[in-house]
């Protein structure tokens, strides 16, 4: 059972569709979307619910375009 | 219990553990996808952001990629001419000797153009911080050869690869300035994992924090990545950087201060 729970919040517009993100994030959370922004990047969007914010891909992100937010679940 | 919450009450404020720091403005960063030179600039701020020192930090922009460094950096900037910036931040330093002063430069400025610049900048032990992005190429310019490029690397300038016999050696300037008396802290790091870029803004504060002792030069490197330059998605050229760059530039501290 968990004992944290995250969430991860993707600028869509600032980011680069560069990939880091996916092979940084153990709990396979980050898959690059199928939709364009703007800029016509494939932006890094979420495809599970097991993030538990471990800022893994905050980190690595070049644009800084991950906000993460973590909960401790009881 | 309250096992089920929803996305909308894990995303409040007072649970956000990492955010883009507000010392980087809005402008989008003018720099490949990938590019490590991003994160290189967070790492600076989130530091002096953390430090709460951004009133009292000048940074000096070089020429290259970075040469925009100022409009992302939301504090006082210079930008100084292509290898001038260690001798622009020594003025700056010595005029306001209470701020802290750093420079932030790629290979092809502080290797190349700006060698005698960084050695003599070295040498005196001014008190500055100089962060040195080293992606082994000219990246802005279109992938040439620089100083630092790998012996066999192909680039721009070196199509077959780059021949030691009439091209030479590559310059390991990190480990030629801990040479020097004048410097006090010499490192090479790298920002490609997350165990890497926490160790790189530990190396970066330290910098910082040494800046206030006024005892020599802090030279952090930061071995990057060039996926554009390389002809690489961002993910291989990591890979290509791991296996490659780091045999010949080995990441840990080259010079640890005497305290």
């Amino acid at each position: 059972m968990a004992k944290v729970k995250g969430e991860i919040v993707v600028n869509t517009e600032r980011c680069k569709g560069c990939e880091l993100c996916v092979p940084v994030c153990k709990e396979k959370t980050i898959a690059m979307s199928s939709g364009l922004n703007s800029k016509g990047y494939h932006f890094a969007t979420t495809v599970n619910e097991d993030c538990n914010g471990c800022t893994n891909c905050g980190l690595v992100c070049p644009d800084g375009a991950i906000t993460v937010y973590r909960v401790k679940v009881a | 219990m309250n096992d089920i919450l929803t996305r909308e009450e894990i995303i409040a404020p007072e649970n956000i553990v990492y955010e883009r720091t507000c010392l980087l403005t809005d402008c989008a960063l003018s720099y490949c996808p990938g590019c490590g030179h991003g994160t290189a600039h967070r790492l600076i701020m989130e530091t002096i952001e953390e430090m709460n020192i951004q009133s009292e930090t000048i940074g000096v922009a070089p020429v290259g990629c970075s040469v925009l460094a100022y409009e992302f950096m939301d504090i006082d900037m210079q930008q100084a001419a292509h290898g001038r910036a260690p001798a622009v931040a020594t003025g700056i330093k010595r005029l306001y000797p209470n701020k802290f002063v750093f420079t932030y430069q790629g290979d092809g400025d502080l290797a190349a153009i700006g060698t005698g610049e960084t050695l003599h900048t070295c040498n005196r032990g001014e008190n500055i911080a100089i962060f040195f992005v080293n992606n082994g190429i000219y990246g802005m310019t279109g992938g040439q050869m620089a100083p630092t490029t790998l012996p066999g690397m192909k680039t721009a300038t070196s199509p077959f690869g780059r021949d030691t016999a009439s091209m030479g050696y590559p310059l390991k300037i990190t480990e030629l300035v801990a040479q020097l008396p004048g410097t006090f802290y010499v490192t090479r790091q790298s920002v490609h994992t997350p165990a890497n870029v926490r160790k790189t803004k530990k190396a970066i504060e330290k910098a910082f924090e040494y800046q206030k002792l006024n005892r020599g030069l802090c030279f952090v490197e930061i071995v990057s990545n060039c996926n554009s330059g390389w002809k690489m998605t961002p993910q291989e050229s990591n890979d290509w950087m791991e296996a490659n760059m780091f045999p010949t530039y080995p990441l840990g501290d080259i010079k640890l201060p005497k305290l």
